[in-house]
């Protein structure tokens, strides 16, 4: 079954076209990543799927919502990691997370439980007094997946959520979001520019470029289609977006990218 | 941005009430702003600076002059009830600066997601402004005691200026918040906020009162909700003086029901504009 699909989804900004006709689905339980360029449209994308940004035409359901017309229903139904740093600096670990439970509509009751259980599960539990401004950048996203599992969502929406991390703490981040997929079914849709990441936690991706998908299957098919032996995603990349992943890169997001590293720390 | 706004706030559609969920979920954000303050504290003394400067040389030093016409009690405690409402101000219309740098980082985004009414996450934003504001109106209150100033200590009273400053900081950082909406860049922000602070403040009755004023500035000062705002204030803040008619009475220009009629009209009427804008800053 489906819990996410899209049909012919465009995003306009004036003239600039930055996602173009998207048509994807997404079925229960699966990882599915967005692989791009920075500018490549993924962000637009996840935007709209999570009804931050209505689409200029075309449309798409997640959880059996559309997005438009439903987007109560819809926003009820997931979980969202935006790019940048969202959690509360300034507020400790377990404060981030009560004041979602509360905007959840975690029953009153079961809330000091809830925000145990999602500090513990992922490795916070020693941590959760201490303001979030004294978290390493590893400490600070699990505290963010923590936040946005909180209500139990269908669909956990990550948008780069491994951006500026090392490589111990992105695999960390990785290994959380992989039980609470096995142990709570919750179907994964996150964004990435790195290769490596989507070929070892994704089941099936979609590979972007200037706002269009231009393949969609999982990263073994991908590799297989090209014929070539021992091909990398890397190789899938160039052959299907006629570039490498960095050339389209902006200066913008390249300076975006650096202040959100240099955040994480 | 064509395309119409489709999302009407949706109310909780959970076994609470819409309306339980609405109040708590405002509350919940007030709330972790209040807590904000409780980890760092140092923001609430350094904005004790301005208003006991304005007490302490300028009220001081027009007091003596009676360059202004204060009716029968002196001009010290004629323009506390002014400061207070400008430092409410001063903290209030720069809220929007707040709003901008949580939506760079990301905070704006993430409570969009959430399934909270538009309107709570303004409203929940613009109470913690007036929690700010509160402690503005405690340092009045401790300057007033030190120079003399009297004032009306009954309950109610009191309980009066608590609504009111809230009210006032509540309007003025959801005015704020549209500002930051519509302009988007914080570079942008604090020129527009620099641009309206000190009309709002001089073309009010907050340091003198409307009477002295030119006839175009007193139309003006009509229009301006601080005007309401520090009127409410000096009614509910000064001691009955005892003569009678006169007291505080002698000096607020409209009376109770109107001012607080206008600020909560007010309020719903930026709120019902924050609520449609606030989701477009992220977009």
């Amino acid at each position: 079954m489906n819990v996410l699909a899209t049909s012919s989804l465009t995003r306009r900004f004036g003239a600039k076209v930055a996602v173009d006709a998207v048509s994807i689905a997404v079925e229960a339980g699966e990882s599915f990543a967005l692989l791009g360029s920075n500018g490549a449209g993924k962000t637009t994308l996840i935007k709209m799927l999570t009804t931050l940004l209505p689409p200029t035409s075309g449309s798409a359901s997640v959880a059996g919502f559309d997005v438009v017309r439903q987007s109560a229903k819809v926003r009820r139904a997931i979980g969202y990691v935006p790019q940048a740093i969202s959690a509360d600096g300034t507020l400790t670990g377990a404060e981030n997370l009560r004041l979602f439970a509360r905007l959840y509509d975690v029953p009153r009751r079961a809330q000091a439980a809830t925000v145990q259980a999602a500090l513990t599960f992922m490795g916070l539990q020693e941590v959760g007094d201490r303001l979030v401004n004294m978290y390493s950048g590893g400490m600070v996203r699990r505290l963010e997946i923590a936040q946005a599992m909180l209500h139990r969502p269908q669909v956990l929406f990550l948008d780069e959520p491994t951006t500026g991390l090392d490589p111990i703490a992105r695999t960390t981040v990785w290994e959380h979001v992989s039980r609470l997929r096995s142990e709570a079914g919750m179907t994964v849709f996150f964004t990435t520019h790195l290769m490596e990441e989507a070929d070892r936690w994704c089941t099936r991706l979609a590979i972007m470029n200037a706002g269009r998908v231009v393949i969609t299957g999982t990263p073994i098919d991908l590799k297989q289609s090209l014929g070539i032996a021992a091909a990398s995603l890397n190789d899938v990349f160039t052959r299907y977006a006629g570039t490498t992943i960095q050339n389209g890169e902006r200066y913008g997001d390249i300076l975006q990218s650096r202040a959100v590293a240099r955040r994480l720390g | 941005m064509t395309s119409s706004n489709p999302e009407r706030s949706p109310g909780g559609s959970g076994n609470s009430p819409a309306i339980w969920a609405f109040a708590s979920k405002t509350l919940a954000i007030a709330g972790a702003e209040g807590r904000k303050l409780g980890h760092d504290p140092t923001e609430l003394l350094t904005r004790a600076v301005q208003p006991a400067l304005w007490m302490l040389v300028f009220g001081e030093v027009f007091t003596r002059t009676h360059a202004i016409p204060t009716g029968d009690i002196p001009y010290r405690d004629f323009m506390a009830p002014g400061i207070l409402a400008q430092s409410v101000l001063f903290i209030a219309i720069f809220y929007g600066i707040a709003v901008i740098w949580e939506r760079d980082l990301g905070i704006v985004h993430k409570m969009l997601v959430s399934p909270t009414p538009r309107t709570a996450l303004v409203l929940g934003k613009a109470l913690s402004a007036g929690l700010r504001a509160l402690s503005q109106a405690v340092i009045i209150y401790v300057l007033a005691l030190v120079l003399g100033v009297g004032m009306n200590w009954s309950p109610l009273a009191l309980a009066g200026v608590l609504c009111v400053v809230l009210l006032g900081a509540a309007f003025f950082s959801t005015f704020s918040l549209i500002i930051a909406c519509i302009v988007r860049t914080r570079e942008r922000f604090m020129g527009v906020g620099q641009l309206l602070t000190m009309p709002l403040f001089f073309a009010s009755n907050a340091i003198y009162p409307l009477s002295v004023m030119p006839r175009w500035l007193r139309v003006v000062a009509h229009f301006n909700p601080l005007s309401y705002q520090v009127d409410a204030l000096r009614r509910l803040m000064l001691a009955p003086t005892g003569s009678g008619a006169a007291g505080p009475g002698a000096v607020a220009e409209f009376g109770l029901p109107t001012d607080f009629a206008v600020l909560v009209l007010a309020l719903v009427g930026v709120l019902i504009v924050g609520a449609r804008l606030y989701p477009r800053i992220v977009r």
